[in-house]
């Protein structure tokens, strides 16, 4: 029988959700890691019961938590993220200059291969590996040497490296995208990064067409064309169909394009999923209507997914890692929100369910499909 | 034994109760049964201190014996009570956000 496993990072612990294939009624385990933010949870392709929990708190700093089997347990793994050679600087929010200094983790990646394989991308922004499953962490520091990281600097929630694509056909290729200087790509596995920016344009920086300074939200890929990106940037929905080479606009008749997340449908890779809102200063869906805009041709024709969700006095935010799809014959796709609750469709987004409603402001969503 | 009280955050990481008791061979100083009960619990590591400078995070204080201890040496002796086992050493965290 098919398992469905949501892995629900909050601002107060996590949270495991599961149901069976039907995906119409959850069991909700947790929370673990009370009381700490949980600002990722990812399981390993190669070994599901294999889990990543990225658990931080400001005066405690960052813990990462490994699970061997599928969340029943877990254990704490290595926490030390030192960044290699010299400490150099980035832009501060007044465009002094300010040392790297490392926050927490924001996003965790399992390689698709090796589940003892796993990538971290932190604050301030750096990309860190991991081959001895969480143990020890090392810096991919060509990334931070990158010559613009000077010019780097923070969005509103910090200097966060978030996005980390793996491609499936070509192990040495990464794309990754930091808040806010844009999106990077490695052909070398690492060793060099070139910024993969040409096309997008922010109206509220000095240059709105610079190489580097864009404040992406996310990127998506579908894995059977891993030449295609999906981006939502801090305004803007952007496609790329040659790797990040070059992007170009796709946020048509969205109400506003806005927002945080981003996905592709698990087997219709023209099919993409946003949540707009409102706008930079106001982090909530507009009109008080929490609506999903699905295309089915790749961007730029939107359709409002509304059935079974608020449509009136809704005010919450969809955060940037807080959307995820499965991949069962009839595609589930599922989000949460700021203001806990997490919500489910299993018919492509066609009529929605909320799972659970009350958890603390979910911070990112992972869901697995277990055989 | 040394009693060391940890805050709520650092109990559940540690899995244990409000006070966790430490063997310290040797000068009992801050940084000796920081680096026992580091020791003794190792998914402590970097969460009190950083890992490689050895300073106190920011929004946590170290009190013995109704004293502030946060800017003392970590290298002076702790008070007797504490050696004594008669007071606990206190890591605090900061009382602020939510």
């Amino acid at each position: 029988m098919t398992t469905v496993r949501l892995l629900v990072g909050t601002h107060k612990g996590a949270f495991i959700l599961t149901s069976d294939e039907r995906r119409e009624r959850w069991k909700v385990d947790g929370p673990e890691f009370t009381g700490w933010d949980v600002y990722h949870v990812k399981g390993s392709p190669v070994d599901p019961k294999r889990l990543y929990a990225s658990q931080s708190r400001g005066w405690f700093g960052q813990v990462v938590q490994r699970s061997d089997d599928g969340g029943k347990t877990w254990e704490p793994a290595g926490n030390e993220f030192k960044y290699e050679g010299a400490i150099n600087t980035h832009k501060w929010y007044d465009n002094t200059d300010h040392p790297y200094d490392f926050t927490r983790v924001w996003h965790l990646e399992p390689s698709l291969t090796d589940a003892d394989t796993v990538y971290a991308g932190v604050e301030d922004a750096a990309l860190f590996k991991s081959t001895d499953a969480g143990k020890t962490w090392e810096e991919l520091d060509a990334l931070r040497h990158h010559p613009t990281a000077p010019s780097w600097a923070p969005g509103a929630g910090g200097l966060c490296l978030h996005t980390i694509i793996q491609d499936p056909t070509n192990p040495d290729r990464l794309t990754i995208a930091i808040s806010s200087a844009g999106a990077f790509r490695t052909d070398d596995a690492g060793k060099s990064w070139k910024p993969i920016n040409k096309g997008l344009r922010s109206d509220f920086i000095p240059d709105p067409d610079a190489e580097v300074g864009h404040c992406v939200h996310h990127i998506a890929m579908h894995p059977s064309r891993p030449n295609v990106l999906f981006m939502q940037k801090h305004w803007d929905v952007m496609r790329s169909d040659n790797g990040g080479d070059s992007w170009t606009e796709v946020s048509g008749n969205l109400p506003t394009d806005f927002g945080f997340v981003i996905d592709v449908h698990a087997h219709e890779p023209e099919t993409i999923y946003v949540v707009p809102i409102k706008s930079d200063s106001d982090h909530f869906v507009p009109d008080g209507k929490l609506r999903v805009y699905r295309s089915k041709n790749g961007g730029n024709e939107w359709e409002a997914l509304t059935n079974g969700l608020p449509q009136k006095d809704c005010y919450v935010n969809v955060l940037r890692d807080a959307m995820t799809v499965d991949n069962l014959e009839s595609c589930g796709v599922y989000f949460g929100t700021t203001a806990g609750q997490v919500y489910a469709s299993n018919n492509s987004g066609d009529s929605w369910k909320p799972v659970v409603e009350n958890l603390p402001a979910v911070l990112s969503l992972e869901v697995q499909t277990l055989a | 034994m040394i009693r060391v009280a940890l805050p709520a955050n650092l109990r559940t990481l540690a899995n244990v109760g409000r006070e966790v008791e430490l063997e310290v061979g040797g000068a009992v100083t801050q940084r000796t049964v920081l680096t026992a009960l580091e020791a003794a619990y190792p998914m402590l590591r970097g969460t009190i201190r950083d890992h490689t400078t050895q300073t106190r995070r920011p929004m946590l204080r170290f009190f013995a014996c109704e004293e502030d201890l946060s800017d003392e040496s970590p290298d002076a002796p702790l008070p007797e009570e504490v050696v004594a086992g008669k007071e606990p050493y206190l890591i605090v965290g900061a009382i602020a956000g939510g």
